[in-house]
């Protein structure tokens, strides 16, 4: 074999943190990873939240964000070991030889200039191009990602193309300088499921037509599998497992890979309407207070006791404001709220005690959903004491009955939500939601914050919950993968309408509507070549472009 | 109409709307509290008939509205009114005096801006170096000593002891420009120092700020140099905080500048304000607020119009 | 309390110190207050630590003293200002609306004048006595504690955990109190300490100018007034309030520093 154009040797990074309170010190962030990047291949680096794959993604670029340090190993790039060269080289390196693809162009894009300037600049200044070969160069690109009007979009600013177009604009200005290396670090994590899937062909026809290398940094094996020759799995900055996508999607050897490819494999049984519904959405039309145009027209649901109606859309379909209307946050226009039996008062300060006691809600961000300053004992016993008012050892009791049904031991009565990790936090507001014996809980993207095998846990809890204690969920998501695994029925929404309602097996089958098709086609499957056929097979073009 | 010169127009007129608030607010800060103001001028063992016959010659007995439409009419046409205590025409007084503030603050003003985003960019280029732990230090100590402490400092150290510039700065019409500047070395340098600390402090933090923008990343990214990184990407995005910054404290100067000029007796509108409100000449003091606050109100607009002007989204609208 | 940093060990033991001296100032001043015990600007000495005044009076008796009232003033102006501003910034952070707009707006428009101009305005007319000197300074400045107040409640207040005792039925007594006011205190008390600086520079300014405290009083903007045409004869007298006032504020900004580390700490955790 060839000697490779990125070589990694026992590559070891370390950052310095300043926690409160105590002396600043030095932690290891990456303990020391191999590997190759051949030529013209593209090696996927996969993990969570920490597994230091960003970190490494830098590295290749000499570079390291915040107080982040490389403390040992080698990185070689077409045969220079880029630890020992100076700033100098480092500066031709980077932005010629090897270049970036951010998880957020919106942010990595300055405000002030206009796009083709920002595009061309790494070519003109490594003096790959002169000014003019390079636009030229990237108006080609901008035709070759699929950018609508490639001849004069770059005179655009930053602000004045969508997000996905962006995306694409990043990419373009990664290859303007014709590298050997492109590092993408999550470039389709922040869009919306369908337009994600358009970047990604376009960013992968980008790479084949180009020849370019690259490393694809990803949390979702199911898109790097996509893209990918080979994969590295990360977990805690340490290899897991590194081998050929085929052999990692197809016969994975370690026990974390493995729990990797299986996530979302959660098999629930839909159950059928009994009795009258818990829950029903009238004829709900809304808008917010100030603005001229509705956000839901004339939506009408049913949720059913012991049972989870998800309601699944991308951002802007009015799924979050459902919501709101429900709780009474934003009392509706038109229509009205039957729950349990009664009609709820459209406004929050109408309803009773007994209305706010027996519908709770879990947010997504369970970080913020806790106030910072009570203890878990604390945040699970108000609810407690506000409505059964209960006390002292009683209190106490259900506390600790609560978290053990939240997988949580005694001991955490006492923490603060700041020692917890993200997915304890997150039960913890289960908790709080269950210690008022609801019948029905609206539950809020509670896993889309989440790693894949953490979120994987909240909803097998929250399954066994639903059995337990038999309340039903209202569950917001744009995650079609969560919807297949939980639900007994689906709305599936589309600017402000319900666009498909039904039970679960019937809304997942042909023959679908347009949009359901082209939502549920966008969820990326665990399968090799998987892509293609969607690009092939689809009825309708997403709106992110 | 495009959106940019909406808002521009709204943040105008704001500003002109604050301007007739504040001296609504001014005037009703010193006619309708309690206090007296015939009583205070002629004090406590005046006679009934000498306070009265004040009053009426103040136009005390007046409506209060109608005597703050006649005020503001004839502050709008340049008309101050007359001092209570010299019977010298406010306007006159005022120009000279405020020309020579004026002076003052603008000698400061090219000193100190240029000086505190300088020392701002070394701050930031030295983030957590000594450079800029000792801008820190210097920025703590100056704001913990009031102005007119740092005054009689230097002036004890320089004046007094090295002897190098006059201790009061007295100047007038016939002093050359450079006589007129070593007069008013002393005020400027204090002056200079009591805007620099918080100059530089807010510069350091409003260039961090967009240092830590993930296109600044991009820009290291792409190769470029520090040079290169702070004047195309940073500087351009910088310039609205950074004028925000300078204007803000050169607000804050034209308040230094009132106890300054009563530390090294300047004959500027400090010191005229703090002699009449010492006598309680309600018009001197009227005139003067009205000025300070006019000047307050316009640095603070100006500010916000550049932050609007220098808003990529709102000069390159979609 | 044993993770104290050194910096703020020093800011708490000098602030302690200047308010032990300045509650225990009779019986720590070797002199009278106003008892004229020497010669004019005289030397300090054994007898006289740091000399005379200019009229004879012991300047160290008199730096004590100064320090009391202008301590008490500038605390009393704190309380005042802290007082009004936080309650009414609260209030219109969780009351919104037309209360929030019509509070906003007048405060914004008071701030449109500088406070110092402000104060002399108003200090034109009125009789200039202690009481109407914290008055003055402690409502002028609450328009500051107003909108860090406010900032801060409004943006705890859209934090899910408020949304979520909402929907739990909780009334507004107990989201002000238990859920906003725990997570605005620090922010709030390091503010504390700053406002309290400036109260000192304020009041230590107008005394300076004659509109402060009257003679013969003392405080430490007045000893400057009454000292500062010795400086044109080398006599530093008029110096020994910089010192006084510097180290103070030095000392409590060390500490609402330390107040305000300690707050951005625990909202930091392991996020």
């Amino acid at each position: 074999m060839s000697e490779p154009l990125l070589k990694v040797r026992g590559l070891k990074i370390g950052a310095t943190v300043y926690p409160p309170g105590e002396k600043p010190h030095d932690i290891d962030i990456v303990h020391g990873v191999d590997f190759d990047v051949q030529k013209g291949k593209v090696l996927g680096l996969i993990g969570e939240s920490g597994a230091g794959k960003s970190t490494i993604g830098l590295a290749s670029m000499a570079y390291g964000r915040g107080g982040v340090k490389i403390t040992g190993g080698e990185v070689w790039v077409n045969g220079r070991d880029i630890m020992q060269s100076g700033i100098g080289d480092i500066r031709k390196l980077r932005g010629g030889e090897v270049t970036y693809v951010s998880q957020s162009a919106a942010a990595s894009f300055n405000p002030a200039k206009k796009i083709i300037d920002q595009v061309v600049e790494a070519a003109v200044e490594q003096k790959k191009f002169s000014r003019k070969e390079a636009e030229e160069r990237a108006r080609v690109l901008f035709d070759k990602l699929g950018l609508p009007d490639p001849q004069n979009i770059g005179d655009r600013f930053p602000h004045q193309v969508s997000g996905g177009q962006l995306q694409r604009c990043m990419t373009a200005l990664a290859l303007c300088p014709e590298p050997d290396l492109v590092v993408f670090d999550e470039p389709t994590t922040a869009l919306d499921v369908t337009t994600q899937i358009d970047v990604l062909m376009a960013i992968k026809e980008a790479i084949r037509e180009t020849g370019v290398a690259a490393l694809y940094i990803t949390h979702d094996l199911a898109v790097v599998a996509q893209v990918s020759d080979d994969i590295m799995v990360l977990r805690h900055g340490n290899m897991v497992e590194y081998g050929s996508v085929d052999q990692i999607i197809n016969s994975p050897q370690e026990e974390y890979t493995q729990a990797l490819v299986s996530v979302r494999s959660i098999e629930h049984e839909e159950k059928q309407p009994n009795g009258d519904p818990v829950l029903s959405v009238r004829n709900i039309t809304a808008r917010y207070k100030g603005t001229q145009f509705d956000v839901l027209h004339n939506v009408n649901v049913d949720l059913y006791p012991g049972q989870t109606l998800a309601v699944v859309g991308e951002s802007g379909s009015g799924k979050s404001t459902l919501a709101r209307v429900i709780t009474g946050l934003l009392p509706p226009r038109e229509g009205e709220i039957e729950f349990a039996g009664r009609t709820l008062s459209s406004d929050l300060a109408g309803r009773s005690r007994e209305d706010l006691r027996e519908l709770q809600m879990i947010y997504q961000m369970a970080d913020v959903a806790m106030n910072p300053r009570q203890t878990v004992g604390t945040i699970i016993g108000r609810p407690l004491e506000f409505y059964f008012d209960m006390k002292g050892e009683e209190k106490r009791k259900r506390i600790i009955e609560l978290l053990d049904e939240i997988e949580l031991g005694e001991e955490f009565i006492d923490r603060y939500p700041a020692e917890l990790s993200g997915g304890q936090k997150q039960r913890v507001c289960i908790a709080r939601a269950l210690a008022a014996k609801p019948k029905m809980i609206i539950c809020d993207e509670v896993t889309s914050a989440l790693d894949p095998l953490v979120a994987d846990g909240i909803l097998k809890l929250l399954l066994e919950l639903q059995k337990i204690e038999d309340v039903a969920y209202l569950f917001i998501t744009h995650d079609l993968a969560t919807v297949k695994a939980i639900s007994d029925n689906i709305a599936v929404m589309y600017q402000g309408k319900v666009q498909r309602y039904g039970g679960k097996s019937q809304v997942l089958s042909p023959p679908f509507d347009d949009y359901t098709d082209l939502l549920l086609s966008s969820v990326p499957e665990m399968r090799l070549g998987w892509l293609e056929d969607v690009i092939a097979n689809r009825k309708m073009e997403s709106a992110g472009n | 109409m495009p959106l940019i010169i909406k808002l521009l127009a709204q943040r105008i007129a704001l500003g002109l709307i604050l301007l007739l608030l504040v001296s609504g607010l001014i005037f009703a800060g010193t006619m309708i509290l309690p206090g007296d103001v015939a009583q205070s001028i002629l004090g406590q063992s005046a006679t009934p008939e000498a306070l009265e016959n004040l009053r009426a010659e103040l136009g005390l007995n007046d409506p209060p509205l109608q005597r703050y439409i006649q005020w503001l009419g004839g502050a709008m046409t340049g008309d101050l009114g007359t001092a209570l205590t010299s019977g010298a025409d406010i306007t006159a007084s005022i120009a000279k005096r405020l020309s020579n503030t004026l002076f003052l603050a603008f000698w400061a003003a090219i000193i100190a801006v240029p000086l505190a985003i300088f020392l701002g960019l070394l701050a930031v280029r030295f983030k957590d170096r000594w450079p800029d732990k000792a801008i820190s230090a210097v920025t703590l100590a100056s704001i913990s000593i009031p102005e007119f402490l740092i005054g009689y400092v230097l002036m004890y150290l320089i004046a007094v002891k090295l002897r190098w510039f006059p201790s009061v700065a007295m100047i007038n019409d016939s002093m050359s420009l450079g006589d007129k500047l070593s007069a008013i070395a002393l005020p400027v340098t204090v002056l200079t120092l009591v805007v620099l600390a918080h100059m530089m402090r807010m510069t350091r933090a409003a260039i961090l700020n967009v240092m830590q923008s993930a296109y600044i990343e991009t820009a290291e990214l792409k190769g470029l140099n520090g040079f290169q990184v702070i004047f195309r990407h940073a500087f351009p995005n910088a310039i609205a905080p950074i004028v925000n910054v300078v204007m803000l404290n050169l607000a804050y100067l034209v308040v230094g500048v009132v106890v300054i000029e009563v530390v090294f007796v300047y004959p500027g509108m400090g010191q005229y304000l703090v002699d009449h409100v010492s006598k309680r000449d309600v018009p001197v003091v009227q005139a003067c607020g009205l000025i300070f606050a006019a000047v307050y109100i316009g640095l603070n607009m100006v500010a916000d119009v550049v932050a609007i002007l220098s808003n990529p989204r709102l000069r390159h609208p979609k | 309390m044993k993770n104290i940093p050194i910096s703020a060990m020093i800011g708490l033991f000098f602030t302690a110190l200047y308010f032990i001296a300045a509650i225990f100032a009779p019986l720590l001043a070797p002199y009278g207050m106003a008892e004229v015990v020497g010669d004019v600007w005289e030397p300090s000495s054994a007898e006289f630590l740091l000399g005379t005044d200019n009229i004879g009076r012991d300047l160290l008796s008199r730096m004590i003293y100064g320090g009391r009232t202008t301590i008490f003033i500038a605390t009393a102006a704190t309380i005042l200002s802290f007082t009004l501003g936080s309650v009414l910034g609260f209030f219109a952070a969780v009351a919104g609306g037309w209360v929030d707009q019509m509070l906003s707006r007048f405060v914004d428009l008071v701030m449109s004048i500088p406070t110092l101009i402000f104060a002399l305005v108003v200090l034109s007319v009125m009789p200039v006595t202690v009481p109407v000197l914290i008055l003055v300074m402690g409502l002028l400045d609450s328009t500051r504690v107003y909108r860090l107040a406010r900032a801060v409640a409004v943006d705890i207040e859209v934090m899910d955990y408020v949304e979520a005792a909402r929907l739990r039925g909780e009334k507004t007594a107990w989201i002000i109190f238990r859920e906003i006011l725990p997570n605005a205190l620090s922010p709030l008390v390091a503010e504390m300490g700053l406002r309290f600086i400036f109260m000192v520079l304020f009041v230590s300014t107008l005394s300076f100018l004659g509109l402060g405290i009257q003679p013969p009083e003392a405080d430490w903007g007045g000893i400057v007034k009454e000292n500062k045409d010795g400086i044109v004869y080398g006599i530093p007298a008029a110096l020994a309030p910089a010192f006084a006032i510097a180290t103070l504020a030095i000392s409590v900004n060390l500490v609402a520093d330390w107040v305000l580390n300690r707050t951005t700490s625990l909202k930091g955790g392991r996020g």
